[in-house]
């Protein structure tokens, strides 16, 4: 990959960030990888588009109304109530694409040219709606009075918008990064492995790294290891308190998947190939994902479609890993005798089907689960899913989201905020900051791990 | 021939053919379509029960109630008036016995022994005037709703016509408005519910049909993965 190159549309050094009288505010920046011309790069988009395109897309690029419904599911309209934010707006060029290019009626469309042909300016205008402004959530889709999936549209768009080198850079060169380093955040399996060094001495606890055959092989999320490495430690806790035969693997122990989240299919298959074969490897009968909700979705939902047959093993969340052991009675934890609320991770939860493990895990701690309204599959999104977080110029947006998320605890009046993503957590950690906010986010998974029952003993 | 007669005949058959090619044409376009099988271990077995999305998605879930309500009483006001004024007014169902007994050589009474039920023409009128009434009022809402207006396109705003006109041109006729004679008032309510059936392949009224296969699909795709509906 070529390096990536920030782009305004009408630079002018007098336009700054924040508006002033007289001066207008600047438009969105736009970024793009590589040197190809425009037409190239829309044709490669819409190529790209296309050629992944199935039953059930066609059937949802043909079934829009135009209601304009999903508009009131989208954290970021709800904030704006810019037009604009409305989910399936989100899709337009390709709509249109889909209609003119490979429709039933796309030779209708060509011969009047009823629909005009896509052109890279509004691709570039679009890098704003399909990145900065959607966290790939999927609220939009259970509002859908059509039942379109538009979440999974948005991510089809992206694979397009890849193809065409228009990629927000930061996301471009995470995943460039973690195809060369084998991290995206630059935990290589050296910085992996002499942060488990480190930790293990530093909390006494054993840290299995690369033993050869394991029943249960565990995987981190780059932003664990490099921001909240008490994960790393939690897990290995966890696992031997209850008797796991368990192991990380240097060739298989990172669990981020930016190719997920930036359109680029290749980097999101040899990313979750990895842990595939990490697993294959050692023969374990369990993968354990860390929590990331992006993670869940890249390997317990696609991995399979990715490897092109049927995994030999299970592939657990880390919340669900717990609750089968607080089921089996093997998780013995001291009561919290504190009041909770649970932020559903989306991909997790809304989109991943895992709703109440973490809740059982949670009635396991001995806490008041005071549920946020609305939540579980409806909860709002932290707004920094899909990759926005990572995207600097998305912060203003981001942070004005954040505000639901503090209404929707703060009315709770639960002691605890606890979710179980590292990536909401890094949200929820930087709308903490920015709104000096008093409320901290707290892991499900290190709550576990300081309320081990040995521990307190 | 006049205009009620091209309007019965030629005008009839060839918006039928047009609608029934067009709509096959659209929905085999999509249907036949490759799909990848799912390799994934699903988290339940039964997809087929996401099949209830069908039913479910007919009204939004509660936390989605306060912003949608506009649309979603407006959308069943018309729907149900349209439907229940296209079916169980009377000369409608003596239209399509008429229809039935040329295509297939008897009606629904030979078919089965059953009676169609009808309703009374007031009760129609009434429903008619519903209909026209929640259409005008999504327009409106449509024009001035900045989220409806920045999405809307031709074909909404078309569609939105070539409904309204069989419900107009129908009230129309059984009014005997405008002080025209009766033959010529139904010629233009049949020719404007035969301009409905030629655009409905080619536009949004297709929803009328993938509604069941968006539904569907998306049902039994979050089913398998214990996903929220």
């Amino acid at each position: 990959m070529t390096g990536t190159t920030p782009t305004t549309r009408e630079p002018d050094p007098l336009e700054f960030d924040k508006p002033r009288v007289s001066i207008r505010k600047p438009e969105h920046r736009f970024d793009s990888q590589g040197e190809a011309p425009d037409a190239a790069r829309v044709e490669r988009a819409m190529n790209s588009f296309v050629r992944d395109f199935g039953r059930t897309a066609a059937v949802y690029m043909e079934s829009c109304i135009h209601c304009g419904m999903c508009a009131e599911a989208c954290h970021f309209y709800e904030v704006t109530q810019d037009p604009k934010y409305t989910p399936i707006w989100k899709l337009e060029p390709f709509k249109q694409a889909y209609k003119r290019e490979y429709g039933p009626f796309a030779f209708v469309y060509r011969a009047l040219n009823l629909k005009p042909k896509v052109t890279v300016d509004e691709l570039q205008q679009w890098q704003h709606l399909l990145y900065d402004s959607c966290t790939v959530c999927g609220r939009c889709s259970l509002m859908c009075p059509m039942g379109i999936d538009i979440a999974s549209l948005v991510s089809q768009a992206r694979h397009g918008m890849f193809k065409a080198g228009l990629v927000p850079h930061e996301l471009a060169a995470v995943t460039e990064r973690a195809r060369r380093e084998g991290s995206p955040l630059g935990a290589t399996p050296k910085v992996f492995a002499d942060r488990c060094e480190w930790l293990s001495d530093e909390h006494e606890v054993e840290i299995t790294i690369d033993k050869p055959r394991a029943d249960v092989l565990c995987a981190m999320s780059s932003i664990e290891i490099m921001k909240y490495p008490d994960s790393v430690v939690a897990t290995a806790r966890i696992m031997r308190h209850v008797g796991a035969d368990w192991t990380f693997r240097l060739d298989g122990y990172e669990a981020t998947n930016f190719g997920l989240l930036t359109g680029d299919a290749a980097a999101q298959k040899e990313l979750t190939l990895k842990i595939i074969h990490a697993a294959v490897a050692c023969g374990a009968s369990v993968v354990v994902l860390p929590e990331c909700g992006h993670a869940y979705t890249a390997l317990r939902w696609m991995g399979a479609n990715m490897y092109g047959k049927p995994l030999p093993f299970r592939v657990l969340h880390i919340a669900e890993f717990l609750a089968e052991q607080v089921r089996a009675g093997k998780l013995r934890l001291r009561k919290l005798g504190k009041s909770a609320t649970f932020h559903d991770p989306c991909q997790l939860v809304r989109r991943g089907g895992a709703i109440e493990a973490p809740r059982e895990v949670l009635q396991a701690l001995g806490v008041e689960l005071r549920e946020m309204y609305p939540t579980k599959g409806a909860n709002w999104c932290c707004g920094g899913g899909g990759g926005v977080v990572a995207i600097h110029r998305a912060d203003e947006l981001r942070h004005k989201v954040f505000k639901i998320k503090m209404e929707q605890i703060e009315e709770t009046g639960a002691e605890l905020p606890v979710t179980s993503c590292a990536n909401c957590r890094q949200t929820f950690d930087d709308g903490q900051a920015h709104f000096k906010w008093d409320k901290t986010m707290h892991s499900l998974l290190e709550l576990v791990a300081d309320n081990l029952v040995e521990d307190a003993q | 021939m006049n205009l009620l007669d091209f309007a019965r005949g030629p005008a009839l058959q060839w918006s039928l053919v047009i609608f029934v090619v067009g709509v096959l044409w659209r929905l085999l376009g999509m249907l036949l379509l490759r799909t990848r099988k799912d390799l994934s271990k699903p988290r339940r077995d039964a997809a087929w029960k996401g099949l209830r999305l069908i039913a479910l998605r007919s009204w939004p879930r509660k936390e989605f109630l306060g912003g949608t309500a506009f649309g979603e009483v407006m959308g069943y006001a018309f729907h149900i008036g349209f439907l229940l004024a296209l079916f169980f007014y009377v000369p409608h169902v003596l239209f399509f016995a008429d229809i039935s007994r040329g295509l297939l050589g008897t009606d629904l009474h030979g078919l089965t022994g059953l009676h169609w039920p009808t309703l009374p023409n007031g009760v129609v009128t009434l429903l008619s005037a519903i209909s026209i009434a929640a259409l005008v009022a999504v327009l409106i809402h449509r024009i001035v709703n900045p989220v409806k207006r920045l999405i809307s396109n031709f074909d909404d705003y078309f569609s939105w016509l070539v409904t309204l006109g069989p419900l107009v041109t129908g009230m129309a006729a059984f009014a005997h408005l405008g002080g025209w004679p009766y033959e010529r008032l139904l010629a233009v309510h049949l020719l404007a519910a035969e301009l409905l059936l030629v655009w409905f392949p080619f536009g949004k009224l297709m929803h009328a049909f993938t509604i069941f296969v968006a539904r569907g699909s998306t049902g039994m795709l979050f089913e398998r993965k214990g996903a929220s509906l």
